[in-house]
């Protein structure tokens, strides 16, 4: 049995980050984030691995793009504000398949906000914040034990896809100190990357084969020469004009992740065998929605909890399953209503969906969750 | 030999480039390559095929990155500093080379070149610099004279201009120099030197943009503007003897500072060893 320690939501994803095999942070300091900057500048030379402080939070996307590149797992970790300057490298990632972990945060805003509170405003821009039609995959963890356990599936998933994966905190989980009995290292399952190209089509860099969708990766410095770019590109890595190429390409890039949901997608479901209520939380959120629904059960109201672990691409097969035993859905969440747009896409109509939001930069309460649970006379 | 060059370290198969007839970028991309044929070549360094990056922004400079058989990254606009600062971090024992523009390097990059040339990482920096926004089709750049013109400047540019190479010498870099077009063999043996340096390196050197800056500043044909680089940018032998009044209106191309300052990524090495002999005890 591991030792139990008392830990830091933002320490865990740094100790989780290690684990899974991240050798260079890059990031500049922000609230409630820096915790995560100052455990990675402590641990990193201890095994091994590189720190950086950056110069911006566009630098410190780029430079941990470079290291990925260079063969590396690397991460960085940011707030809003932060979140908003990385979105243009965050888009070169996904076009260029490059792996790496992005860290946000979340705290309350828009602009500086209240930059110490707790809010989840950054779900739709962790999906559409960047331009173009690209990937994306978003896991938002709700305890210090899954912030460690999920990060290093975070990696995975990024190595697994070759792609950016946001790792979407909120303050409320990263500054949230709780006991936590970490798992074994030999127990921990991380993907690492084959240095090889696919074979076939002399070994370019951006091959796939037939019914794959993922590239491998050679990093810099292995023995194959080849280009990289943002542009359009060709299986070679080299810039094109040419419209089918490029289309193909793009339509890769989303298929990748669109087809394989069923891999990517978690979801937490407490209570919900025989509810015909679910309050829908993802993040910190799932702290008061499960207290309440422990309340409302108490209460002998049939009440249960549907939380997004993946919350890109969002679960929307997994939540239609319930749609036929739910009378009503209670959307929760520390914004002005964001993943709601997608529970009311995926209700169709056919379940009303209540909701609860707070952009004051408060905690949403067990209380407040039963309060509209009674309002909406469930 | 220049064709053996383009043999050996072009990709020939996206040659012809896409630079406009006249471009000077062409021979700063020669040069770069002449300068790394040399080093790998030379048994005295460590310098081969497969431990050399290429890493480029965006602009017309940056499509040399390309163009390179070496392991090579074209990056986002500005950022290609940033992103060799990663390359070089995860692996120190890589020469990372970064080609780029005045645009690229000192507008929308500024910010990371003055860090860059501050903390000292091992990185070389080509600077194509020709004076203007080329691939955007002749807005004015922050190396545009004052009082020229460009098609974002059509009553004559009020801003005053950067000197890149005196710009990352004041930010602290440990290797600047000035090179240009006209004086290709003199910058060939600086880019040598920057990219054997231990530390950041920067050479800026003077491109020729023709087509944009050129034409709309009188300044004649490619050869007209090679004829003045010829005689206004002077290698720093001769122009530290000429008489001051000779001096006016020319810039000296060399190296303009050199210092031994301790690299990052070896500092940051001595962190790890530490905690690596701390482990064996």
């Amino acid at each position: 049995m591991s030792k139990a320690v008392l830990m830091q939501g933002n320490e865990a994803a740094v100790e989780g980050a290690i684990a899974a095999g991240m050798r260079v942070f890059a990031g500049y300091p922000i609230t409630p984030s820096t915790e995560i900057a100052e455990q990675s500048s402590l641990r990193l030379p201890q095994v091994g691995g590189h720190f950086i402080q950056m110069e911006d939070e566009i630098s410190s996307i780029a430079a941990v793009l470079g290291a990925s590149a260079a063969g590396v797992k690397a991460m960085t970790a940011t707030s809003g504000p932060g979140f908003s300057l990385m979105q243009e490298n965050l888009g070169y990632g996904a076009m260029a398949e490059i792996p790496c972990v992005i860290v946000d945060v979340q705290r309350a805003g828009p602009s500086t906000g209240l930059p110490t509170s707790p809010a989840q405003g950054d779900y739709m821009q962790a999906r559409w914040g960047t331009h173009g039609d690209h990937p994306v995959i978003a896991l938002s963890p709700s305890s210090v034990l899954e912030t460690y356990t999920l990060i290093i599936r975070a990696f995975n998933l990024s190595e697994k896809y070759r792609t950016p994966v946001i790792f979407l905190m909120d303050e409320i989980v990263g500054h949230m100190r709780e006991g936590v009995e970490l798992p074994r290292p030999e127990t921990l399952r991380i993907n690492r990357r084959k240095p090889s190209f696919h074979d076939g089509a002399n070994k370019q860099c951006y091959f796939v084969p037939e019914g794959m969708y993922v590239p491998a990766m050679k990093p810099f410095g292995r023995g194959e020469r080849y280009n990289i770019t943002g542009l359009a590109h060709d299986e070679g890595g080299f810039p094109t004009n040419n419209t089918q190429v490029a289309g193909k390409l793009v339509s890769r890039l989303l298929a990748k992740v669109e087809d394989n949901a069923d891999d990517i997608i978690r979801v937490e479901e407490y209570a919900m065998d025989d509810a015909e209520t679910a309050v829908v939380c993802f993040g910190g959120t799932a702290r008061a929605a499960m207290e309440a629904v422990l309340l409302a059960r108490a209460e002998g109201r049939k009440v249960g909890m549907f939380r997004p672990i993946t919350v890109w691409p969002f679960p929307e097969k997994q939540l239609k399953a319930r749609l036929p035993q739910l009378k009503n859905i209670l959307m929760a969440e520390h914004n002005h209503g964001q993943m709601l747009l997608e529970v009311q896409r995926t209700a169709g109509g056919s379940v009303p969906v209540a909701f609860l939001g707070k952009v004051d930069g408060t905690v949403i309460t067990p209380a407040e969750i039963l309060a509209k649970l009674q309002e909406m006379e469930v | 030999m220049p064709s053996d060059l383009i043999h050996q370290y072009m990709r020939i198969d996206h040659l012809p480039h896409i630079w406009c007839p006249g471009c000077g970028n062409g021979v700063i991309m020669r040069d770069v390559a002449v300068a790394l044929d040399e080093l790998i070549n030379d048994p005295d360094t460590d310098f081969d095929r497969d431990n050399i990056v290429i890493v480029s922004g965006i602009g017309c400079s940056s499509r040399a990155a390309g163009y390179l058989d070496f392991n090579s990254i074209h990056t986002t606009h500005g950022r290609a500093i940033a992103f060799a600062t990663g390359i070089k971090m995860a692996n120190p024992k890589l020469h990372v080379v970064v080609l780029t523009g005045d645009g690229d390097c000192s507008a929308i990059g500024g910010n990371h070149l003055i860090h860059a040339a501050r903390r000292n990482l091992g990185l070389t920096v080509i600077c194509f610099n020709n004076d203007i926004y080329g691939m955007t089709g002749g807005q004015y750049s922050p190396t545009t004279p004052t009082g020229d013109k460009a098609t974002t400047a059509p009553y004559g540019n009020l801003d005053r201009p950067f000197d890149i190479a005196l710009l990352a010498a004041g930010a602290g870099a440990s290797f600047a120099a000035r090179g240009d077009v006209y004086h290709a063999r003199e910058t060939t043996a600086v880019i040598k030197q920057a990219m054997l340096h231990k530390g950041f390196a920067l050479v800026d050197v003077y491109s020729v943009c023709p087509t944009y800056y050129g034409r709309k500043n009188k300044k004649g044909d490619a050869v007209e503007m090679l004829k003045w680089q010829r005689d206004n940018l002077i290698p720093l032998p001769r122009f530290n003897m000429m008489p001051p009044e000779e001096m006016a209106g020319k810039k000296a191309i060399g190296v303009l500072a050199e210092n031994d300052f301790p690299e990052y990524s070896e500092e940051y090495q001595k962190l790890i060893d530490r905690f690596a002999a701390k482990g064996r005890k």
